[in-house]
């Protein structure tokens, strides 16, 4: 069987707090899939129990089609980045590195200081640790901190060293919990490169972990949202951004947030938004209450009021280089965030009246509970964009 | 042109020496002068309350390495601190671990284990006076009931030191301990994870891989702290055998005492104590060396 991990419906809980609940996922062979969520949703702990350093409650672990469940950490076949790198202070690079082979390879009197040295066939497997670790050492470019000292290192380095002491062991699954939340902005883009790249070299599974939606965007084949313990959303960047399950993944994809406005039913066809009627099809009787989503791209500016567009006032301009963010309180009282191309910079200034026009093809509509209505079936309801969901 | 002012460096250092200068009077006095004291004593035959003193030279020094009773004194002590020190380290660190793995009453065992570093020693040695009594003490009368050999404790001179150093070991552990502990806690637990997944995750390979190399800098701590201690060995020594039974317990706080206190011998006194200062001076130098060098990890 394939190399990817499927959790069974895995539940965990810590004292009478319920962190995990039915979680099922399946991880396919040299994906890289990304949990992602906000902090304290449980993301850790399903890395953990994948890993073995802590028990479920219910449930199962499978991984490269092994029931994983009563084997311990170092039998599992995975290899883990933590997010404080959890390198080992008092070894140098080499040894860090080192470790993990030392113990799969060595029986416990070849480890033993000293004498160690004396058992037979320790001189061959020390070479040929060596060797693995000079290896990968070249690949991640750490060859020339070898002799350091954890604490001797820069924060990026750390990372990579992290990631070698993971990667010289081969193992067929990668968990990385937040590898890079320890970095600031400009290395943390690097080195999310790099773990692309890596995932590309290697063509190992890699599960990864992070509260990051722009790490989870670039870097994943797949992106499992998660939520208070649950599986939200599980599917390709581009369908959770463009085809969001419900409300939360909604908001919780895409920067900056989408905007939400509390809309009217007028008919199972038409809902009312301060006022203003917009042909959109939700299939519910008329006088119940639906969220209306729109991304900030999703709107645009119109030359003068009329007919189905939102009228408001601008308060606040962000310039984001090549866009322009406009922040615009509508005249019903809510508030909405448009992305405009820099050119029309010319048309808005704070305090200035302007038209909205909701793009109708790209607004998501969601039930009062947070569910996505789908049946929106006027001219070109569904993005062209829209991916495959899982 | 007005008056010319002082250049630059000059007025600050004035201004430095103006402000320093009452902490460094104070410590001077408190301090240096003391110790300067003592030196020039050393090379003096004063003797406590006399009119006159005259400059001896090194001669009290040669009479301390020529005296029996000193270098009885020394031996003794190097001796007790060889004893107390791994004893203390090795069974602080031992039950440091073993109550860290209970996890339930850590509090309670800490508690227990510290009290006889904070009890008054002077209080407790009477009762190991009265443990240690040679008929009726408990410590005989258990070993008679288990038809083992007894022994008069503190008045036999193959015992009274081993016994001393029994007693400051028990004095020293909790201290040990709440420091190994107190180092446990902040062994980070990502590592133990980190170890777990890299294979090692039995009980040996987490102590070698994780744990003793993460205690390291505590333990060259308590180390040190014990050692110095141990070189001060004074109260119990004075309290429950006076150095003897044939300065088989003299110790060198306890030469120092008796030269200075009872026979006089101010100046002779402080040669000892200049003995003393530069051992724990040299203690006191290695471990800020060996602190600094050998474990510290970032
Ligand atoms: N060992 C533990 N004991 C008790 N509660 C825990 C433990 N580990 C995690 N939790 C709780 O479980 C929840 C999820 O934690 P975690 O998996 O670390 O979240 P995340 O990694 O998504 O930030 C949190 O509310 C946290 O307080
Ligand atoms: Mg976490």
């Amino acid at each position: 069987m394939s190399a990817g991990v499927v959790l069974d419906r895995v539940s965990k809980r810590f004292g009478t707090e319920s962190v995990l609940a039915d979680v099922s996922l399946e991880i396919r062979d040299g994906e890289f899939l990304t949990l992602l969520g906000p902090s304290g949703c449980g993301k850790s702990t399903l890395l953990r129990i994948i890993a073995g350093l802590e028990a479920q409650d219910a449930g199962s672990v499978f991984i490269a089609g092994r029931r994983a469940d009563r084997l311990r950490a170092k039998e599992r076949d995975i290899a883990m980045v933590f997010q404080t790198y959890a390198l080992y202070p008092h070894l140098t690079v080499a040894e860090n590195m080192a470790l993990p082979l030392k113990m799969r390879r060595m029986c416990l009197a070849q480890r033993l200081p000293g004498i160690g040295r004396l058992w037979p066939g320790r001189k061959a497997v020390a070479r040929s640790i060596r060797d693995d670790v000079a290896a990968t050492a070249r690949a991640l470019e750490i060859a020339h901190l070898m002799h350091r000292k954890p604490g001797q290192l820069s924060g990026g380095q750390r990372q990579r060293v992290a990631v070698g002491r993971a990667v010289v062991r081969e193992p067929s699954v990668f968990l990385m919990d937040e590898p890079l939340s320890n970095l600031d902005a400009k290395l943390r883009v690097v080195m999310r490169a790099e773990i692309k790249q890596l995932h590309q070299r290697l063509g190992a599974t890699i599960l990864y972990v992070t509260h990051d939606q722009s790490e989870a965007m670039t870097l994943s084949d797949r992106v499992a949202v998660m939520h208070r313990g649950t599986l939200a959303q599980v599917g390709t960047p581009q369908a959770i951004y463009a085809d969001p399950e419900n409300l939360r993944v909604a908001e919780f994809v895409g920067s900056p947030m989408i905007n939400t406005l509390s809309a009217i039913v007028a008919s199972p066809s038409g809902v009312v938004l301060d006022g203003v009627a917009l042909p959109l099809r939700t299939g519910l009787p008329a006088g119940g209450a639906v969220t209306l989503g729109l991304r900030p791209e999703a709107v645009s500016l119109a030359p003068a009021p009329g007919a189905g567009l939102l009228n408001g006032t601008v308060r606040l301009l962000e310039h984001m280089g090549a866009e322009l963010l406009v922040h615009v309180a509508l005249d019903g009282g809510e508030t909405l965030t448009a992305k405009l191309d820099v050119a029309r910079a010319g048309l808005v200034a704070v305090g200035r009246a302007v038209a909205i026009r909701p793009h109708l093809d790209q607004v998501l509509v969601f039930a009062a509970d947070g569910r996505r209505l789908r049946c929106a079936d006027h001219g070109g309801a569904v993005p062209a964009s829209r991916g495959a969901r899982a | 042109m007005t008056v010319p002012r002082p250049p630059r460096g000059t007025r600050e250092l004035l201004s430095a020496g103006i402000l320093a200068g009452p902490a460094l009077l104070l410590l001077l006095a408190t301090m240096l002068l003391p110790v300067l004291a003592v030196f020039v004593i050393a090379v003096t035959d004063w003797q406590f309350g006399a009119g006159h003193l005259s400059f001896v030279g090194l001669d009290n020094f040669v009479a301390l390495f020529g005296d029996a009773v000193f270098r009885a004194s020394i031996t003794n002590t190097v001796l007790y601190v060889c004893l107390v020190v791994p004893a203390t380290v090795g069974l602080g660190l031992a039950l440091a671990l073993l109550i860290e793995s209970c996890g339930r009453l850590r509090a309670f065992y800490r508690a227990v284990h510290f009290l006889p570093y904070m009890a008054t020693l002077a209080a407790m040695a009477v009762v190991w006076e009265a443990l240690l009594h040679p008929t009726i003490g408990v410590v005989n009368r258990t070993l008679q009931g288990l038809g083992w050999p007894v022994a008069n404790w503190l008045r036999d001179e193959s015992t009274v030191l081993p016994t001393l150093a029994v007693i400051g070991i028990w004095q020293g552990l909790g201290f040990a301990l709440v420091l190994f502990l107190a180092g446990l806690k902040a062994v980070p637990r990502d590592l133990y994870d980190a170890a777990e997944v890299d294979g090692a995750d039995g009980t040996l390979d987490r102590l070698t891989v994780v744990t003793l190399p993460m205690l390291g800098p505590v333990t060259m701590f308590v180390v040190i702290v014990t050692a110095l201690r141990a070189f001060e060995v004074f109260d119990t020594v004075r309290i429950l055998t006076e150095g003897g039974p044939a300065h088989a317990s003299e110790v060198l706080l306890h030469t120092l005492y008796v030269e200075s206190f009872e026979y006089l011998r101010t100046g002779y006194g402080a040669a000892v104590t200049i003995v003393f200062l530069l051992i724990v001076m040299v203690l006191t130098l290695l471990q800020a060396k060996v602190m600094d060098r050998r474990v510290h990890y970032s």
